[in-house]
């Protein structure tokens, strides 16, 4: 799951990308609201992170340029200002959800991924394609019932290609999926995480589809 | 006397009193007076009546002799008394009532004689024809009660009628200062939060000098309690940020397994510690700056002695910037407050260490006018547009530090204010930096 962190504080911001990295998030930072159009307009995320009050501008005429511009991306408010007209415009404006500073970190990373799941057009927290079942909230996945042990890469390929079962993704938007803006990507990783895969849950669950990329199959 | 309505009540009544006292005082004189001439001229009158009875009857001093009946108690109706005497000494008659002895020895004319222990008036007239001295005299006693009973009769209504207009002064007083009343009431009433203004169109002129001046406090209190609001919703809103930053760093430190994302986090806390109390450190000057109404004492203050201090302090020392001091500063004694000189000198300087590349140079002199100190950073500078808005509380520009909080500007700005100097904001033309100068107006 890649998420934009649109926040000044560098500490708060830092906290932010380690915490929501922990949950196995893949997390771009930036600080500004220029930058953040600049992100909005060349990647593609899952839910975005936006406080309000930047340097440059508040972040609600983000939001509102983002919707005007049929933009679909999640956003949850982050604010030092939460009082409950605050709270109203903001969710008025766009917004899916709404936080008060200080918050607590694994309710934001829930609440992260429950507006990633909604954008996404799902309602059940975990993901499931044939024998195998995804939790995103604690990182594990079970194949028939039994539970099978993957690294933070090989689950975020995985979740990747169950969120949209049948549908087949390229290389590069796996890739997109797996490395933030500043983390360096090997040429073969996807290669390599699809082969990793296969052994553990199967050589048919997860299909070439030869010049286009991969697809998970849904009946076992 | 607190009471305004007691306080008019006695004036009006004292004025009243004093207004009825000269009246009587006036009236009984005037018809003393004329009473007085009125009796005379009875007096003078009877006298001659008697002598023209006396010339017309042709009575001599041998027929006039006849005893009198007895003297009775004298009322209004015996007012007058006639004696009629010889020329030789004798008591030719006299009316009932007078008594016997001569009642004047004055030949012709007004007289006043004790006659029995009483004050008499006696009016004498001289018929030479019938050689007879003609005397009619009254009482003097008897004119004091009529100029008295008149005196009292003009009285005794008006003391009645003294309670009367006493309580008609007190109820139209209660009257004419109901507004007073309806203010008060209106002031009582409102909530401690309502700085609206009294509703003075009614009010008497005499009551709106007080009623604007009540509305002008309202509205200096409501200005005052604005921006305090301000300031503390502001400085809550720039707590909560670090406080977040704290907590989630915290929670990533407990919840990390790999020592490395522990450590990093855990130093992330102690650098928001740090940020946070300088964060407090700082509200806590501007407070104090707010509030002190009463200006600062002044003292020699050698300007050496606080560079010492401020660049002490262990702020910036790891970004290895040099601090450059003119010799001439050093040196040199103002007249200021300590603290307050102190306050912007070290705002100053923190606000240039964290602008800085690391290595550079920061440098302190004197300006040219020789009235003030100037500093000088190697930082980006301030863009021209936000020059003017740095002083603001909690601006940070385009050109922020990571650790800045916005309020380094706006306090060093408000002390130099509080001394009675003034922040001059420059970008420098030699090379990229901010100049600040403190310049005293004097």
């Amino acid at each position: 799951m890649r998420i934009l962190v649109v926040e000044d504080d560098p500490i708060l911001a830092d906290g932010l990308q380690v915490g929501l990295n922990l949950a196995g998030m893949t997390v771009d930072r930036v600080e500004s609201c220029a930058d953040a159009r600049a992100a909005l307009a060349t990647s593609v995320f899952d839910a975005m992170v936006l406080d309000l009050m930047l340097p440059d501008g508040s972040g609600l005429d983000v939001l509102r340029d983002m919707r005007r511009a049929g933009d679909r991306t999640p956003v949850l408010l982050l604010t030092a200002m939460d009082e409950t007209p605050d709270r109203i415009r903001g969710l008025d404006s766009g917004a899916d959800d709404y936080l008060g500073k200080p918050f607590d970190l694994d309710e934001l990373s829930a609440r992260v991924r429950a507006i990633a799941r909604r954008g996404a057009g799902r309602a059940a927290p975990c993901l499931v394609a044939g024998g195998l079942t995804l939790d995103p909230a604690s990182l594990s996945a079970t194949l028939d019932g039994m539970a099978l042990a993957l690294s933070r890469r090989e689950f975020a390929v995985l979740s990747a290609l169950m969120e949209r079962p049948g549908t087949v993704l390229s290389k590069s938007e796996i890739e997109d999926r797996l490395y933030g803006w500043q983390e360096e990507i090997e040429s073969n990783a996807v290669e390599v995480h699809i082969h990793h895969l296969r052994a553990k849950i199967g050589r048919g669950a997860i299909e070439t589809v030869r010049g286009l990329g991969y697809r998970i199959r849904t009946a076992s | 006397m607190t009471s305004l309505r007691g306080r008019l009540f006695a004036i009006l009544l004292t004025a009243t009193g004093l207004i009825w006292l000269s009246a009587v005082v006036w009236i009984y004189s005037g018809t003393h007076r004329e009473l007085e001439h009125v009796l005379d001229t009875r007096l003078q009158e009877a006298a001659r009546m008697v002598n023209s009875l006396v010339a017309s009857t042709g009575m001599t001093t041998a027929i006039a002799a006849l005893p009198g009946p007895p003297p009775e108690a004298a009322g209004y109706e015996r007012q007058l008394s006639c004696q009629i005497w010889s020329f030789d000494g004798r008591l030719m008659a006299r009316s009932s009532g007078t008594p016997d002895g001569r009642l004047t020895e004055a030949a012709s004319g007004f007289s006043d004689r004790i006659v029995d222990g009483e004050p008499w008036r006696i009016y004498t007239v001289a018929n030479e024809a019938a050689g007879l001295h003609i005397m009619v005299g009254d009482r003097l006693g008897l004119r004091d009660r009529l100029v008295s009973d008149l005196i009292k009769g003009l009285l005794a209504p008006a003391l009645l009628i003294a309670p009367l207009l006493g309580l008609l002064i007190w109820i139209s007083l209660g009257q004419g200062l109901r507004p007073l009343r309806a203010m008060a009431n209106d002031v009582r009433t409102r909530d401690a939060d309502d700085m609206s203004p009294i509703d003075s169109t009614h009010a008497p002129a005499e009551v709106k000098p007080l009623t604007q001046a009540l509305n002008g406090l309202f509205a200096k209190v409501e200005t005052a309690r604005r921006h305090e609001r301000e300031v503390t919703a502001f400085a809550a809103h720039e707590l909560r940020t670090p406080l977040a930053g704290l907590k989630t760093q915290a929670q990533i430190a407990m919840a990390a397994e790999d020592p490395a994302v522990r450590q990093g986090a855990l130093q992330q806390i102690v650098l928001s510690v740090d940020r946070t109390t300088r964060l407090v450190r700082q509200l806590l000057a501007l407070a104090k700056l707010d509030a002190s109404g009463e200006p600062q004492a002044r003292e020699a203050v050698s300007v050496g002695a606080v560079f010492e201090e401020i660049t002490d302090s262990a702020f910036g020392a790891a970004l290895h910037v040099t601090v450059a001091i003119e010799p001439v500063l050093r040196e040199l004694t103002v007249q200021a407050s300590r603290e307050l000189l102190t306050l912007a000198l070290r705002n100053l300087h923190e606000n240039a260490v964290q602008h800085m590349p690391p290595g550079g140079q920061i440098t302190w002199r004197m300006t040219a006018s020789g009235r003030g100190i100037a500093i000088e950073d190697e930082g980006p500078g301030i863009p021209e547009d936000e020059l003017a808005l740095v002083t603001q509380r909690f601006f940070r520009g385009r050109h922020k530090s990571a650790i800045g909080t916005g309020l380094g500007l706006a306090i060093a700005d408000a002390a130099a204010r509080r001394m009675g100097a003034r922040l001059i904001l420059t970008n420098r033309e030699d090379r990229p930096g901010l100049r600040v100068e403190i310049e005293t107006g004097a």
